[in-house]
């Protein structure tokens, strides 16, 4: 039988606001333990909350970006539950209205072994505003476990997409996607390592072809794409193995071991908590007006859907072209600081998306920390604009500038780049190569192009490789016919 | 002296005819003498009582007093205070020490104030009798044999055997008026969110309110003063221009102060489960009122009789979820010996809590538990705004409703201890204004005589449309120029 497997997400984006999310405390990282937990934090009697404002314009821009709803009025709720690292005994989150309703974002999937890439809109359920508990720490002392409140109360995002992607490909795809959305739009810093997306994700299958839902096992806790890939390959075949040898799949929580690349539950959802929801009695219900939306907008950068419609419509982009380099804030961002200090859109695009990606992927560089500034790649890019070097030279400057050894004029100069564009000279050099190459000569007059060829590089060769490639073949040309 | 109005008090530490040290020190004497039979007090600290009437003493000379600088309160122990035992009368608190201040703490300490002592309680303010705390019940001062009422009998007691000059309480349900029923004094609770919560050991968020506890309306007008205003920890305070709660006091005097004022009678208020004798004093203070111009209107508050029902759904909801921290984790009593985990849980809370507060933990979870919710929680919150509905029409026909705070005077120690829901019910007049969020006040009418001869207090409610304080605290004035029941004090305790 032939199976499909259905995924959706959650993911917990932690909000990049300077204070928690009900308290005035710290929300930097690493600090020493419990540093960072204020009275409300710990949760000493008679304590409240009260609600950061910029974590709601966070939530708004969010729901902005995805085109979604934004409820007038929303509504924390408790959520009740016993753990030594939730300090009030229960979490504050949104339940039945949550700040942020339905939204789609579009994503691009990259060709796999026998697929072509495509995009796909996939459909966010919504969005919710809640806080996160502290960690539990297990042998710090000897036989106790500790438990650090700095994170309790730390500013998340849930953000929960339908059951709309079909592989492990389309989960990844949406999941970088949005982890690149959050960056750009500047609400979370996007750091996986240290948590601040975190992805949920809930695989089934069910026989091609069939509506109906399979049984879904929810994969816990993803902080990196990579595990992800492996996580749903590995638990989809499970489930179709499962199911295959006439099993029953159990509703359950699972998590990934990175160091065997299985999946295991956790604990099943019969064991599930009766969370007992009611409506925060300490908050007032969240008002986002019309005015709210208005002014987080006027705030708000350009999103990359509207850059990339524009760099295919100023630029003359390809629509592969536009979408690539607006992948990504700090690449789209390099990409306008280059054509803005001069250089042309295309050869821009394709130096951007050639030797400096190639670069930076070689290297595991982010563009952000790419020792090539866009200034430098606009400045170099002139010089081939203008003719001062050819596009090998280029690369040669290129490469000297990775490697610091000045600025673009400097290195043509100390290398000794420079292109020849004396027509004269050229000339010159020409004569010298026709007269030293009878014989080519005579090939190319019996009607052997190869040999026009031959003779461009003899040339090239003769200036050392300095001459205009254009002109060395323009006057060539003229001298033959 | 400690019959004086806080006024009094204020100009005689105004005028150096006494310092804030002995006054202080006069009222610690008394809580010497009496607190050991009435066991007002839970937390002493004569220390840090003094250093604050030194540095009274101090901003009086500077000449920098306010009206309440250098006066002595008692604070009800639900507040935490910086330094101070915090206990909220539970076991659970025992050992807890406040390492911040309430928003109210912090408003007396900013004016001056002297903080005689924490008061007792009932157990996280559960209860209507004091007989729910951990450090044992509270005699009520009238009678020895009987309670003063809860949650705040500390107070109730501190403030009727003059063990101070006023306290502060809170009210859930009726935890100020009910007292103040049964020990003869006046006690107000405020519109809801009017004084900040920020500190104040929640029982059920949506219904808690801090209130003054004192001898006379003018007493809680003054401490209004203090208590009230906006206050950004707590996201239900109210942004509201700060208002002199007195503005109004001196102008209720002369032959009929109140004339044109409406004042409405609920008829469910004066029907079954209304002792005689109390209900006899109630109509005997309208009828002064009448003297006083006031016109009565019979009104009708047709969901009065879901009040409690309501109640006892959305408080312990609200509460089951409150008393969630208190896992033995990180402060508050924990086991000395568990298993695991959830032992240590187990094993705290069951030794950390008292039987009236299991008992709402278990209802709460239970009317929030899934498939329970809409039945009760959910049904409590639509009729709760039918309460609510019921007081917007009365206060169409009327300024202000007066009825009785409590159906009985102060009953004796142990009679309801085993039977709650007779002991829910002495809430039964008090608990709508909590629901609806509405200002209710209770001001000493009379005395009703008990069968063994000690005549025991009756109050008067007061409830007012929201925002009104200032209104209701006129007409409890009004009343307290022509009477003087609020000057009564416990016969012995002189």
């Amino acid at each position: 039988m032939e199976w499909e497997v259905v995924i959706g997400l959650e993911t917990h984006t932690q909000l990049k606001t300077k204070t928690k999310i009900f308290s005035g405390a710290s929300t930097t990282y690493g600090a020493e333990p419990n540093t960072q937990a204020c009275e409300v934090s710990i949760a000493l009697p008679g304590v409240l909350p009260v609600l950061n404002k910029q974590a709601v314009e966070c939530a708004i821009q969010f729901g902005l970006a995805i085109d979604a709803d934004i409820a007038p009025r929303s509504v924390f709720a408790r959520k009740n539950y016993f753990y030594p690292d939730l300090p009030k005994g229960y979490q504050i989150s949104q339940y039945e209205l949550p700040v942020v309703g339905k939204g789609k974002l579009t994503i691009q999937v990259p060709p796999g072994k026998n697929t072509e890439a495509y995009e796909k809109t996939i459909h966010i359920t919504r969005a919710h505003l809640e806080e996160d508990a502290g960690k539990s720490v297990h042998g710090a002392v000897e036989g106790m476990s500790g438990i650090d409140l700095n994170r309790a109360g730390t500013p998340l995002l849930e953000i929960v997409t339908e059951p709309d992607m079909r592989s492990a490909a389309e989960a990844v795809a949406y999941a970088k996607k949005l982890h690149e959305l959050v960056q750009w739009i500047g609400i979370c810093d996007g750091n996986m390592q240290e948590g601040s997306f975190r992805c949920d994700v809930n695989v089934s299958v069910r026989p091609k072809g069939t509506e109906k839902l399979g049984t879904r096992r929810e994969i816990k806790n993803l902080n990196s794409f990579k595990f992800m890939q492996q996580a749903i390959e590995y638990e989809t075949q499970w489930q179709i193995d499962t199911l295959e040898d006439g099993g029953k799949i159990q509703q359950a929580t699972v998590l990934f071991n990175p160091d065997t690349g299985e999946t295991r539950a956790m604990r099943s959802k019969e064991e599930a908590n009766d969370y007992r929801y009611f409506p925060d009695p300490d908050l007032l219900p969240l008002i986002v007006t019309e005015e709210d939306k208005a002014r987080v907008k006027a705030t708000m950068p350009e999103l990359p859907e509207a850059m990339k419609a524009r760099f295919e419509a100023d630029y003359g982009l390809s629509t592969y072209d536009a979408a690539a380099l607006t992948a990504s804030r700090t690449m789209a961002d390099y990409f306008v600081s280059v054509v803005q200090a001069g250089a042309e859109a295309k050869p821009a695009a394709n130096w951007m998306m050639g030797a400096l990606s190639a670069k930076l992927n070689a290297e595991e560089k982010a563009t952000a920390d790419s020792p090539v500034s866009a200034l430098q790649l606009a400045q170099l890019l002139k010089r081939i604009q203008d003719n001062t070097i050819s596009n090998n030279a280029a690369k040669q400057v290129f490469e000297a500038l990775w490697l610091g050894e000045g600025e673009v004029d400097e290195i043509i100069a100390t290398k000794g780049l420079k292109q020849e564009s004396d027509s004269g000279a050229i000339e010159a050099i020409i004569d010298g190569v026709l007269a030293a190459n009878p014989a080519m000569v005579e090939e190319f007059k019996a009607g052997k192009e190869k040999a026009f060829n031959a003779l461009v590089g003899q040339a090239m060769k003769a200036s050392k490789g300095k001459a205009n490639p254009a002109q060395v073949n323009e006057i060539l040309k003229k001298k033959l016919t | 002296m400690i019959n004086s109005s806080l006024n009094t008090l204020s100009q005689m530490l105004a005028s150096k005819q006494i310092s804030s040290v002995e006054m202080t020190n006069t009222f610690l004497a008394r809580i010497q003498q009496y607190n050991p039979s009435i066991n007002a007090y839970i937390a002493l600290d004569e220390q840090k009582t003094l250093a604050q009437a030194q540095a009274a003493d101090a901003k009086i000379a500077a000449g920098n007093a306010e009206p309440l600088t250098g006066i002595p309160f008692a604070q009800k122990d639900i507040f935490c205070a910086k330094g101070w035992k915090t206990t909220c009368g539970s076991k659970m608190l025992a050992n807890f020490v406040a390492p911040y201040d309430a928003h109210v703490i912090s408003q007396f300490d900013a004016v001056g104030a002297v903080n005689l002592g924490k008061t007792n309680m009932d157990e996280f303010a559960m209860g209507s009798s004091n007989e729910t705390s951990y450090f044992g019940g509270v005699k009520n001062p009238w009678d020895f044999d009987r309670v003063p009422g809860g949650s705040s009998g500390g107070s109730a007691a501190a403030v009727a055997a003059r063990l101070c000059a006023a306290a502060t309480g809170t009210d859930t349900g009726g935890s100020i008026r009910q007292p103040a029923s049964l020990c003869g004094f006046t006690g107000l609770k405020p519109t809801y969110g009017l004084v900040s919560r920020y500190g104040m050991i929640a029982f059920a968020s949506s219904l808690d309110q801090a209130g003054p506890m004192a001898k006379s309306a003018e007493d809680c007008a003054l401490m209004m003063n203090v208590m009230a205003g906006f206050d950004a920890r707590d996201s239900t305070s109210l942004n509201r221009p700060k208002e002199d709660y007195t503005r109004g006091l001196s102008g209720v005097t002369g032959d009929q102060p109140l004339k044109g004022l409406r004042i409405g009678l609920p008829k469910e208020y004066f029907a079954e489960g209304l002792e005689a004798s109390v209900a006899k004093v109630v109509q005997e203070a309208i009828a002064e009122y009448r003297k006083l111009g006031a016109e009565t209107v019979e009104i009708s508050l047709p969901n009065s009789h879901l009040s409690i029902p309501v109640y006892y759904v959305l408080a312990p909801a609200e509460a089951s979820s409150n008393l969630s921290r208190y896992d033995g984790v990180r402060y508050g009593h924990r086991a000395a010996e568990y298993d695991d985990l959830m032992d240590m849980y187990m094993k705290s809370r069951a030794e950390g809590f008292g039987a009236e507060v299991k008992r709402r933990i278990l209802i709460g979870t239970y009317v929030l538990s899934a498939g329970y919710y809409d039945a009760y929680y959910l049904k409590a919150q639509q009729i709760r705004r039918l309460i609510v509905q019921d007081f917007t029409e009365a206060f169409k026909q009327c300024d202000i409703i007066m009825g009785p705070t409590a159906p009985s005077t102060a009953f004796k120690a142990g009679e309801k201890a085993d039977d709650p829901v007779a002991m829910y019910l002495q809430d039964v007049y008090t608990i709508a204004t909590n629901l609806a969020g509405l200002p209710g006040m209770s001001i000493p009418a009379g005395f009703a005589p008990s069968h063994l001869g000690k005549p025991l207090p009756v109050g008067l409610q007061l409830i007012g449309n929201y925002f009104d304080e200032a209104r209701m605290l006129d007409v409890a004035h009004a009343y307290q120029q022509v009477s003087d029941w609020h000057t009564h004090m416990p016969v012995g305790l002189e």
